[in-house]
């Protein structure tokens, strides 16, 4: 495929995850902030979200596992899962954390199982397209071409 | 290059969230800051020379001549929700130290709670930021900075271009938001509104190396 093909290809999926709201315009801060003297920043960022994001699933699977949950155990995780998605633009994650915090307030188990589930799908599915967009940006540079941020787009 | 170190700000950014730590750094420095990243409270009290043990007693001055500083902190930012110390407790700490009250304390939060907010800017707190914080947000730091570098340096001289500075600074900040200073709370909760229509022109400002340079040198010829 030529660069030119393949930058349209990026556009066009970028695109569609702003549309989906898997993405808001967090990223694109994100993506103005990288500049030559760190030209791996979202990477980098993405991977720290991912990181973060798999303990603090597993710690909240667990605290629900308990006989007696300790809810403010689980609200303080899923506080700090809802900051660091706002912080990477990963909106979907971030809404269904929200409305965990519901349930946890409420102190109802079932509603937090339900939402834990909730977050974790809505998680893997932003991992996957992150890592499907870093690799056709990985692709457009070692074919020599340029990666544009979205919002020289005009997006 | 020498002189340009020399004249940059330093700043404290205080977050135990490591996503947020590498955020915000990125964030000051793209805006020509000098940084320094701790992930808690307490040891942002250490940075800046404040110990455990100078707080028994509030009354007398936390700090002795002999823990001075070795680095200059221009402007501390900090994040409220934080386990153990909070950004709150940070600042009361900071502003009932007489020697560490006259630097600018700058509260970030994910939550935009009303109350919390007013609490921290009747404690001293010069600027409230919702989360995540943007580029936009960061333009607004340097007035701060300006204020008690200005005030430590005691050039009079100065003071009046800085005066001039800021005044600049206000009416362009006027212009987009009319009600900025007779409603500070309200402000805030504009700004998320605002940010994105100003955001390609905030990326700008925050970008260009020029928009900082000039005032930076000034001080440091001055000196």
């Amino acid at each position: 495929m030529e660069v030119g093909q393949m930058q349209r290809r990026l556009a066009d999926y970028t695109k569609s995850l702003f549309m989906e709201g898997i993405l808001d315009a967090q990223f694109l801060q994100l993506q103005q902030l990288q500049d030559e003297s760190n030209p791996d920043f979202v990477v980098e960022v993405s991977s720290l979200f991912f990181e973060d994001s798999e303990k603090l699933l597993n710690d909240i699977a667990r605290a629900l596992d308990q006989q007696s949950v300790d809810f403010k155990r689980v609200d303080a995780h899923v506080h700090q899962l809802k900051g660091s998605s706002a912080s990477v633009g990963a909106q979907r994650v971030k809404n269904a954390c929200v409305a965990f915090r519901n349930f946890c307030e409420e102190q109802n188990v079932e509603g937090c199982v339900r939402c834990l589930q909730q977050v974790k799908q809505e998680y893997c599915l932003v991992k996957n397209k992150l890592e499907t967009l870093f690799r056709l940006e990985q692709q457009i540079v070692a074919a020599g071409g340029s990666v544009v941020p979205m919002t020289e787009l005009g997006f | 290059m020498g002189l340009a170190a020399e004249s940059q700000f330093h700043v404290l950014a205080v977050d135990d969230s490591l996503i947020d730590r590498k955020l915000i750094e990125k964030l000051l420095k793209v805006s020509s800051y000098q940084v320094t990243t701790v992930d808690s409270g307490t040891k942002a009290l250490e940075f800046l020379g404040l110990h455990e043990d100078d707080q028994s007693n509030p009354d007398t001055p936390s700090v002795s001549p002999n823990n001075h500083q070795e680095v200059e902190v221009n402007l501390i930012i900090t994040d409220y929700c934080m386990p153990g110390m909070t950004g709150y407790d940070l600042l009361r700490k900071i502003k009932e130290s007489s020697y560490l009250r006259d630097i600018p304390v700058v509260i970030m939060s994910s939550e935009n709670v009303p109350s919390r907010i007013s609490r921290c800017l009747e404690e001293g707190a010069e600027e409230f930021f919702l989360k995540p914080v943007r580029l936009s947000d960061v333009n607004r730091l340097k007035p701060h900075m300006m204020k008690t570098k200005l005030k430590d340096q005691k050039q009079e001289k100065l003071e009046k271009k800085e005066d001039s500075g800021s005044q600049e600074l206000q009416s362009q900040e006027e212009k987009q938001e009319p009600q900025q200073q007779q409603q500070q709370q309200h402000h805030l909760q504009q700004q998320h509104q605002h940010s994105s229509s100003n955001k390609r022109k905030a990326l700008e400002e925050g970008l260009s190396p020029d928009r900082t340079r000039p005032r930076c040198n000034g001080l440091t010829t001055v000196v």
